[in-house]
């Protein structure tokens, strides 16, 4: 599942606050603090339930010359999105050619929806050293 | 210094050209580069015509947009730039920009460019894209304005004077983690243009990235240039410029010079050392010495020529 990759727990650590807006606006069933995030991980994890309700909210950061997470494993129909944090600019560009940011100053973002299962690797055009992987299942 | 850059004064850029900061003249001889200290080259009256006659400027990594502490105000550093070249007593006939025209690829920040290099008293300006130039989501904006000359491809030759000149984009196809590349289709097209070329004449060859491995982590060269170059070595006199680095760094090997130019908008750090290669911020009071552009002059036309570099210091 989803909950136990442990890409997915390196964005619940980082990335807190983001979450737990997205656990609100989606689900309004989950009231939730930060502090209650691995019980109800733990609760998705054991009930299998429709893509629409599995679909989440992350966020990256382009931070110190890196994506943080660098690896993440989403949900079918989640958003992405990415928010530079460095004072050089930085881009998303996938690989593939599916999707290319323009230029995100200091703390502009970019935001794509993955609908389909699949790997998913993208790079910063400015600083290629710069990787990163979504895994949609 | 001067506060307004225009009025720089003809006296004050030759002043500055041979005392500027690090400045050495290197002299190319035969394709080999031999570097004479400019404080002793200064005290040789010389020294100014030892730097011939002028064939181009280079200028590179202007950041048109950037603002933040490194230097709110390049467009301040670059005026200063174009007065310094403007005061030239001699000037080139060429100008070379080697990339990073803009910072974000903006529209208005190309516009405010070109406004500005309309400022200089050189006719004739060639360009190369660099990875700031091509990062709007459409990868056009560069193109629109300066694609023409190439056919919308970013590479070109030309020749001038008897010195044949080769523009190539090294930033427009990155695989993860990599180098610069500069593709098949491009690299098949250098070696059709240098073939049949005799050895005798000299070549100039510039893109925005390293086209040598200055700094393989932070992707500080080109990943495929490696037959470009071995194609190159059989000619007299190679000069292969970049920009990129925002710093100077200079190889010869053979009778080919590698050297980087100066930004004239902000300094980087040394290769490895922080976490990347981002703006790098100095006291004020040190940054013009650590911005500048390079000049290329014939030494014995027209077989050799020299390079010159000049930072924004003036005193």
């Amino acid at each position: 599942m989803t909950c136990a990759d442990s890409g997915h727990h390196r964005a619940a650590g980082t990335q807190r606050a983001a979450r737990g807006t997205w656990w609100t606006r989606a689900g309004n069933r989950f009231a939730l603090h930060a502090a209650g995030l691995i019980i109800v991980l733990a609760m998705a994890g054991a009930t299998p339930r429709a893509l629409a309700d599995d679909a989440q909210a992350i966020q990256i950061n382009a931070k110190g010359f890196m994506f943080t997470p660098t690896a993440l494993t989403v949900k079918a129909g989640s958003t992405v999105t990415w928010t530079n944090r460095d004072e050089e600019p930085h881009t998303v560009v996938s690989d593939v050619g599916l999707f290319r940011s323009g230029a995100l100053d200091t703390n502009e973002s970019f935001t794509y929806r993955f609908e389909k299962p699949g790997t998913y690797r993208y790079i910063c055009s400015i600083h290629p050293q710069m990787v990163g992987t979504i895994v949609v299942q | 210094m001067s506060d307004d850059p225009m009025r720089l004064s003809r006296r004050n850029a030759l002043k500055c050209m041979a005392f500027g900061g690090a400045g050495t003249l290197f002299a190319l001889t035969g394709g080999v580069l031999t570097p004479v200290d400019l404080a002793v080259a200064a005290a040789d009256r010389s020294a100014t015509a030892r730097l011939g006659r002028p064939l181009f400027v280079q200028i590179s990594d202007t950041h048109i947009g950037f603002n933040k502490d490194a230097n709110p105000d390049v467009g301040a550093t670059l005026a200063r730039a174009v007065a310094l070249i403007n005061a030239m007593p001699e000037k080139p006939p060429l100008a070379i920009h080697t990339g990073d025209i803009t910072h974000l690829s903006r529209p208005a920040e190309f516009d405010l460019a070109q406004q500005m290099f309309a400022q200089l008293r050189i006719n004739e300006m060639h360009t190369v894209p660099g990875e700031h130039d091509t990062s709007d989501a459409t990868v056009s904006e560069y193109f629109n304005r300066f694609g023409q000359a190439s056919g919308n491809k970013g590479y070109y030759s030309f020749d001038h004077a008897g010195v044949h000149f080769v523009a190539l984009v090294n930033v427009m196809q990155f695989k993860p983690g990599g180098l610069g590349t500069l593709g098949e289709e491009q690299l098949a097209w250098a070696l059709a243009d240098l073939k049949g070329r005799s050895s005798s004449t000299p070549v100039v060859v510039f893109a925005h990235m390293p086209l040598w491995t200055v700094y393989e982590p932070w992707g500080w060269g080109t990943g495929d240039a490696e037959p470009l170059l071995s194609e190159l070595r059989r000619f007299g006199s190679v000069t292969v410029l970049n920009g990129h680095i925002h710093q100077i760094v200079q190889k010869v090997e053979g009778n080919m010079t590698f050297h980087t130019a100066r930004s004239t908008a902000y300094p980087q750090p040394a290769a490895g050392n922080g976490p990347g290669p981002g703006p790098l911020k100095v006291p004020p009071e040190e940054l013009p010495r650590m911005l500048g552009v390079t000049s290329v002059s014939f030494v014995k036309h027209p077989r050799s020529l020299a390079l010159s570099d000049s930072t924004l210091a003036v005193s």
